[in-house]
């Protein structure tokens, strides 16, 4: 049989194709313009002196990566469980709720017996490691019974599990922390105040900075760990062919347990910096950042793991400066309450702009299109 | 001998009855009017219900309410020899469906006479439909929404049901107080909005505007937060662009400690008030540094002397009962109303019923008129008198400044304004 | 002592999965809630649960479909009662652990109040010894359960299994049996039976088990393959649907309300079961078409509908709020025709959130009412008559007619053409490309008819409730229609309704309540508990198309099938007759 299509059928096909692709020309080209128009009178609001002052907006900016780079280390987690196991990990933003709230714990318990305002660097050290601690454990343990019984079922079903577990786990924590949101202690004075480095001030406040720098060292030793150790050069074996991997002798269980205790320790790291910055945490903390985070990780591309970094901060840029200068630019009242929603819509236009992501995608052979 | 006695006495009261349903209404004492009525048979209860956001992330405004209804059946005895029952609290989940839910249950029992509640105006709107059509009464603690009684100025509200009634106080007026008090009293005129998209929230800030534009003040802007949100910097710095005196956000807690928590990373805010409603005069956020010499608004608290004239109970007195029964302080404001409303209802019950031996009978027209008559009734919350939309609540808005951290009750006795202004 | 394998398994498990139970605060807040007035309350039933069931499991050992396990009284207590003393032992050394702390201000369920139920009141010392007592004896009594013959098993369990649905549907059946002498006999004042009355149901359940096992296994026998088969089944479907009709007017109020907060989650299932189920397309914003349906009936017909309030009836208001939702399914869809799978996840999860928060935001408050929603919606006016809310037993009707519509549409669908391409389509998509198959348009066709028949439901919301506000369409709605139709079984018609009953009329639904109302604190922990669970032991469902079965298990499902002796090839047999 011929593998040529029908005559009737091709024409239809080409008459649908190009009905579709044009609407999303149009879609693409109604983005650009709106964008334009609000950035346009956003700038001339600036000039005529209304709206938010110079000042104001490099806050603004300067807040925006902060949050973005947390997003970014959650996405870290997201991106590496898709490229190695092909599922998205629902559930990860639970495990990066459990380190804050358990990480809360330690950081009470220290700030009760003074210890907290003594010594605030030892205290935030232990903090993050209870949290790193908890989110690994949290995301092993999940791993273990709810994922590898699953490691060959069609990809719907473990991403049905981890929004099981994502609920489970949630409603654990709120079972036994109670409903109520709780407040980790201030930051320390002198990490609130703004960064002081050999006299020059900075503006922007210690607990902002500590939040990108730790980012980015961790992007480094992550970037590190993944293409020069042996266990990282195994994960991406295993990202790339699991069952080839394994006939080459790397031992596919542990490696997916390695990727797994990774994600969750960089989300236990995001934790503790979502402490220092929002200080408010409750059982909830783990949802919208949760889904934020693997927006980020798609943004960004897929796998690939400057990819979610970038990605996390482009999304932190667009949902915190985007309704301001381009709905604000628009004229549209009340911007602020439309930050998720831009957020989502930044999601759909990069998607329809560079499906693969900013960086490109990096998947294993069984994903690869 | 007896079973004889017995068999005359029913043959008596059988022809009795033929004579009765024959003649209409002649011979028989008691005559439901158009609603129908209810009839408490010897031993039986009189039936009310609690329908409060008992469960989720509201429950603390819900929960102090049914306490506090408990406590006022407890506390009022015995109506013509009969109990009365609260049942299981139910709850209205805070929403429409969930309100028109609990309405279901409650008008599925004949016996039930009047209801508690709600405690989110939302959940008003889906119950009061069904609650009303089946004649019952509702009476709420913690509604505030204007269309659900009237505009204060005669015309009924837009969900306004005959029927319901509310000890709490109507928005438009709050929204009164509050800017009075900032343009006269702070005389202040930039203020800036800040709601969270609930239907209370948004209803307050719209009335506040409304009542602030026509003293001759200026919104700067007018914007809400989403609920669970937690970077509050963007927003922080759109209000701050528009360079407001004060900002006015009668919200949530959650919301609120991050707002106040990171204004100070935001340029722009050093010198601006803030202010805030009863939503937030409670402990988790009264504790924060930050709330310092803010300004909240809200129905009067100091029920301290205020005495309850159908128990006798002082407002101290209800809070060591409150106490010393469920180990801790109320997590909401609203407790005195929703006990004067309990006392409001079981009064009214015992006004129009009817005795009949050991069966009492309840109109329900007749008890909707008792309510509605309700004038210079003193309760916890001061004097009660209802208007014919069902506005009841005494209307005492006060607004405090926080001055003591450690000491919440003193900083809530602070009182800089009340309003009416007398 | 050696101890069994499973044993020092599941004892353990047991133990902490009590402890958890404890810790959360699911014992002492189910202990409200008696069953058996006044010994037994649901608190205790659920803390005991775990001996009872781990017991059974240590008993039965490995499982294997090829052998008959070995079934002996003796060495089952035995197992199930080391079980429990384990199980005990941990719970007891839980509570010695955690109680000297005083650690209220961490976790404010475990204190005093959650120990003195877990110690029967007795305080730790006493108390302790008696768990772990009770907790041998209860777990002893799940493993000789393994042993015992299977009719003696299966009457058991029927017995357990009524009296539990009495007790916990006290509800239902206070509002069904309307004559207060009769509920009095049957239930305490507090709630839950007396004692007799669990006797009796027990005794009585048990006894017409045993007695009918054999007329029903008959039934059950003659229902399958054969041609006067088939037309005991289609009557006996017949005779259901004649019940299902007839049901509403017999139960009252607040039953009706579930039924039709489950038919509506019905609705929006089988919608959902067409993009999800049948086109593969994994879809996180259903609610979207959910809030447009809703949304658009209440901008055409409420008075209070700002800006332009035409008022049209809702029966002439429903063709256009159906091409609204079309609209709304060709905008979904088309930018998500590219991408695959799981990006086709989170961004159809992104539209729901953003059509939630613009009908919520400022902007659009002149249209759509924005924070204080949209009221005063009038219900279905035809004629003469109004059905809305405020008369449940005439709206389930109304209901029941979309749902049949929306089956019916399911079900034709999925014997056609676009339902074979659908399936095509989620096997292979390019293959499917390569037959032939215009893999746009049926994605499209996936949307919009899921759309429109989401649209369906959201209208019906509208008259109900008689407003609408913003807090009824988020994520977590459209998560909970997805759990309903995997629970119930993708693909499935019949397994949508089984999963919304179950979840949504017994657990209840993430904005109304179920027949449960005590879970309502841990529902959607029990969601994630239930969803896990059928992932990793059934993840076709509970009543998957047999279609769907194949493809999850292939060989397994024909294999098990052809072990248990009965294989029905429903595809197969309609090719033959």
């Amino acid at each position: 049989m011929s593998t040529e299509l029908a005559p009737e059928v091709a024409k239809t096909r080409r008459f649908k194709f190009n009905w579709v692709d044009s609407f999303l020309w149009f879609v693409r080209v109604a983005a650009i313009i709106a964008i334009t128009v609000g950035i346009v009178g956003s700038f001339q609001n600036f000039a005529a002196g209304e709206g938010p002052s110079a000042v104001a907006w490099r806050d603004l900016i300067i807040s925006s990566i902060s949050t973005g780079s947390m997003y970014g280390l959650i996405a870290l987690g997201y991106s590496m469980v898709y490229g190695v196991l092909g599922f998205i990990n629902f559930a990860h933003g639970e495990v990066f709720m459990s380190g804050t709230m358990v990480g809360l714990i330690s950081a009470t318990l220290l700030f009760n017996n003074g210890f907290w305002e003594s010594n605030p660097i030892i205290s935030i050290i232990v903090v993050l490691l209870v949290a790193m601690i908890t989110s690994t454990l949290v995301a092993i343990v999940i791993e273990r019974v709810a994922y590898r019984p699953l490691r060959g079922a069609p990809r719907l079903i473990p991403l049905i599990t981890s929004i099981g577990v994502s609920f489970f786990v949630q409603y654990t924590f709120a079972g036994l922390f109670g409903v109520a949101i709780r407040q980790y202690p201030p930051s320390p004075p002198r990490l609130a105040a703004d960064l002081t480095i050999f006299g020059t001030t900075f503006p922007i406040s210690g607990t902002r900075s500590l939040v990108i720098g730790v980012a980015l060292v961790s992007m480094i030793g992550l970037w590190y760990f993944v293409t020069k150790t042996k266990t990282g050069s195994a994960m991406r074996a295993v990202a790339e062919d699991k069952e080839i991997a394994g006939l080459m002798g790397i031992d596919v269980d542990k490696t997916i347990v390695t990727t797994f205790a990774v994600g969750g320790a960089m989300a236990g790291v995001a934790g503790l910096m979502w402490a220092l910055l929002f200080r408010g945490v409750d059982f909830l903390t783990g949802f919208l950042p949760g889904i934020k985070a693997f927006t980020a990780a798609v943004l960004g591309g897929i796998g690939n793991l400057p990819g979610a970094m970038l990605g996390g901060v482009v999304l932190g840029l667009f949902e915190g400066v985007g309704p301001l200068l381009v709905l604000g630019g628009l004229g549209i009242p009340g911007v602020s309450q439309l930050k998720d929603a831009v957020a989502f819509a930044a999601l759909v236009l990069v998607l329809i702009f560079r499906p693969t992501g900013l960086l490109g995608e990096r998947l294993g052979s069984e994903d690869r299109v | 001998m007896k079973n004889k006695r017995s068999l005359r006495f029913l043959a008596v009261l059988g022809v009795f009855s033929l004579v009765a349903a024959a003649c209409g209404d002649g011979g028989v004492e008691f005559e439901a009017g158009e609603l129908g009525a209810v009839t408490v048979e010897a031993g039986e209860d009189i039936q009310i219900r609690s329908l409060n956001a008992i469960s989720g992330e509201v429950a603390f405004l819900g929960i102090p309410n049914e306490r506090a209804v408990r406590m006022a059946v407890d506390d009022y005895g015995q109506i013509h020899g009969h109990d009365v029952s609260v049942g299981t609290g139910l709850d209205d989940l805070c929403s429409a469906e969930g309100g028109q839910q609990a309405a279901q249950t409650i008008v599925s029992d004949d016996e039930v006479v009047g209801v508690i509640g709600t405690s989110c105006s939302g959940a008003a709107e889906g119950a009061m439909p069904l609650i009303s059509e089946d004649g019952l009464v509702m009476i709420s603690a913690s509604n505030t929404a204007p269309n659900l009684t009237s505009d204060l100025e005669g015309t009924a509200g837009s969900s306004y049901f005959e029927g319901y009634y509310r000890t709490a106080h109507n928005d438009l007026f709050q929204g009164q107080a509050a800017a009075n008090f900032v343009y006269n009293n702070l005389n202040l005129t930039q203020v800036a909005l800040i709601h969270d998209g609930d239907p209370y929230t948004n209803g307050l800030t719209t009335a506040f505007e409304n009542a602030f534009e026509e003293l001759g003040g200026t919104i700067v802007l007018h914007t809400a937060v989403a609920r669970e949100q937690t970077d509050m910097v963007p927003v922080l710095t759109e209000v701050a662009a528009e360079g407001p005196e004060l900002i006015f956000m009668p919200i949530f807690p959650a919301e609120a400690t991050f707002l106040v928590q990171q204004a100070g990373d935001v340029e722009g805010l050093e010198n601006v008030e803030w202010m805030g409603a009863d939503g937030i005069s409670v402990e988790n956020f009264m504790n924060l540094p930050e709330s310092e010499n803010m300004y909240f608004s809200g129905p009067d608290t100091q029920f301290a002397s205020n005495t309850n004239e159908s128990t006798d109970l002082s407002g101290d007195q209800f809070l060591a009962d409150y106490e010393s029964e469920f180990g801790e302080a109320p997590s909401a404001d609203f407790w005195g109303h929703a006990y004067d409303a309990t006392t409001m209802l079981l009064e009214a019950i015992e006004e129009v019923g009817v005795v009949d031996g050991d069966v009492l009978h309840i109109d329900r027209l007749a008890l909707r008129e008792a309510l509605t008559a309700i004038t210079g009734y003193s309760g916890l919350i001061g004097e009660i008198s209802c208007d014919e939309f069902g506005d009841c609540g005494s209307s005492v808005i006060s607004i405090f400044q926080h001055n003591n951290l450690a000491d919440h009750q003193a900083s809530k006795a602070n009182i800089l304004y009340t309003y009416p202004e007398s | 002592m050696n101890l069994d394998h499973h044993v020092r398994k599941w004892g353990p498990v047991a133990g902490l999965i009590m402890s958890f139970m404890a810790a959360i605060g699911m014992i002492r807040s189910f202990d409200e809630r008696m069953m058996i007035n006044p010994v037994l309350s649901l608190g205790y039933i659920a803390l005991l649960l775990s001996p009872a069931v781990f017991g059974y499991m240590a008993a039965r050992g490995e499982v294997s479909l090829l052998e008959e396990p070995d079934r002996n009284v003796g060495e089952g207590a035995v197992k199930g009662a080391m079980v429990g003393a384990i199980a005990g032992v941990v719970t007891v050394a839980f509570m010695l652990v955690t109680n000297p702390f005083d650690l209220s201000g961490f976790f404010p369920n475990i204190n005093d109040g959650m120990v003195d139920v877990m110690t029967f009141h007795q305080g730790l010392g006493l108390g302790s010894l008696i768990l772990i007592a009770i907790s041998t004896a209860v777990g002893a009594l799940g493993g000789a359960l393994h042993g015992v013959g299977d009719m003696a098993r299966a009457g058991i369990f029927r017995a357990l299994g009524w009296v539990m649905l009495f007790a916990l549907f006290e509800l239902v059946v206070t509002d069904v049996i309307d004559v207060r002498p009769i509920v009095r006999f049957i239930y305490a004042a507090g709630d839950g039976l007396q004692f007799w009355s669990a006797l009796i149901i027990g005794g009585l359940a048990w006894f017409l088990g045993v007695r009918y096992a054999g007329k029903r296994a008959e039934l059950s026998d003659a229902a399958k393959a054969s041609e006067a088969g088939s037309r005991l089944r289609y009557s006996l479907i017949g005779v259901g649907l004649l019940l299902l009709i007839v049901l509403p007017m017999l139960v009252g109020g607040i039953v009706n309300e579930l039924l039709i907060n489950v038919a509506l989650y019905i609705l929006m299932g089988l919608g959902l079961n067409i993009v999800v189920g049948l086109a593969g397309l994994l879809d996180l914003g259903y609610v979207a078409f959910f809030a447009v349906g809703a949304y658009g009936m209440a901008v055409l017909t409420s008075p209070l509908s700002p800006t332009l309030a035409p008022l049209l009836n809702w029966w002439v208001a429903l063709p256009i709020v159906m091409v609204f939702a079309a609209i709304a399914g060709v905008l979904v869809g088309t930018p998500v025709l590219r991408m695959r799978g799981d990006y086709l996840a989170i961004v159809t999860l992104g539209f729901g959130e953003i059509v939630r928060i613009l009908l919520l935001s400022d902007w659009l408050t002149p249209y759509f009412g924005g924070a204080q929603g949209i009221t005063r919606i009038p219900g279905i006016t035809s004629g003469p008559v109004t059905i809305s809310g405020t008369s449940p037993e005439l709206f389930i009707y109304m209901t029941m007619i979309f749902v049949a519509i929306a089956a019916y549409v399911s079900y034709r669908a999925q014997n056609s053409r676009i339902g074979r391409a659908w399936a095509a389509m989620r096997e292979d998509e390019d293959v499917a490309e390569a037959v032939g198959i215009s893999t746009v348009q049926a994605k499209l066709l996936a949307f919009v008819t899921g759309a429109i028949i989401a649209s369906f439901a959201g209208a019906l919301f509208s008259a109900k409730v008689g407003t609408v506000f913003t807090n009824s369409f988020d994520v977590l709605v459209s998560i909970i229609i997805l759990v309903v139709v995997i629970v119930g079984g993708m693909g499935s018609i019949r397994g949508v309704a089984l999963g919304a009953l179950m979840l949504i009329g017994i657990l209840g639904g993430p904005k109304s309540q179920g027949l449960l109302t005590e879970f309502a604190e841990f529902k959607l922990l029990i969601y994630g508990a239930i969803l896990v669970y059928m992932m990793l032991k059934r993840p076709e469902g509970l009543l998957p198309s047999v279609r769907r079965s194949r493809e999850l298990h292939g060989a397994e499902a024909e294999q098990d099938a052809w072990l248990k002796g009965d294989l029905i090839d429903e595809d197969a047999e309609e090719a033959i007759t």
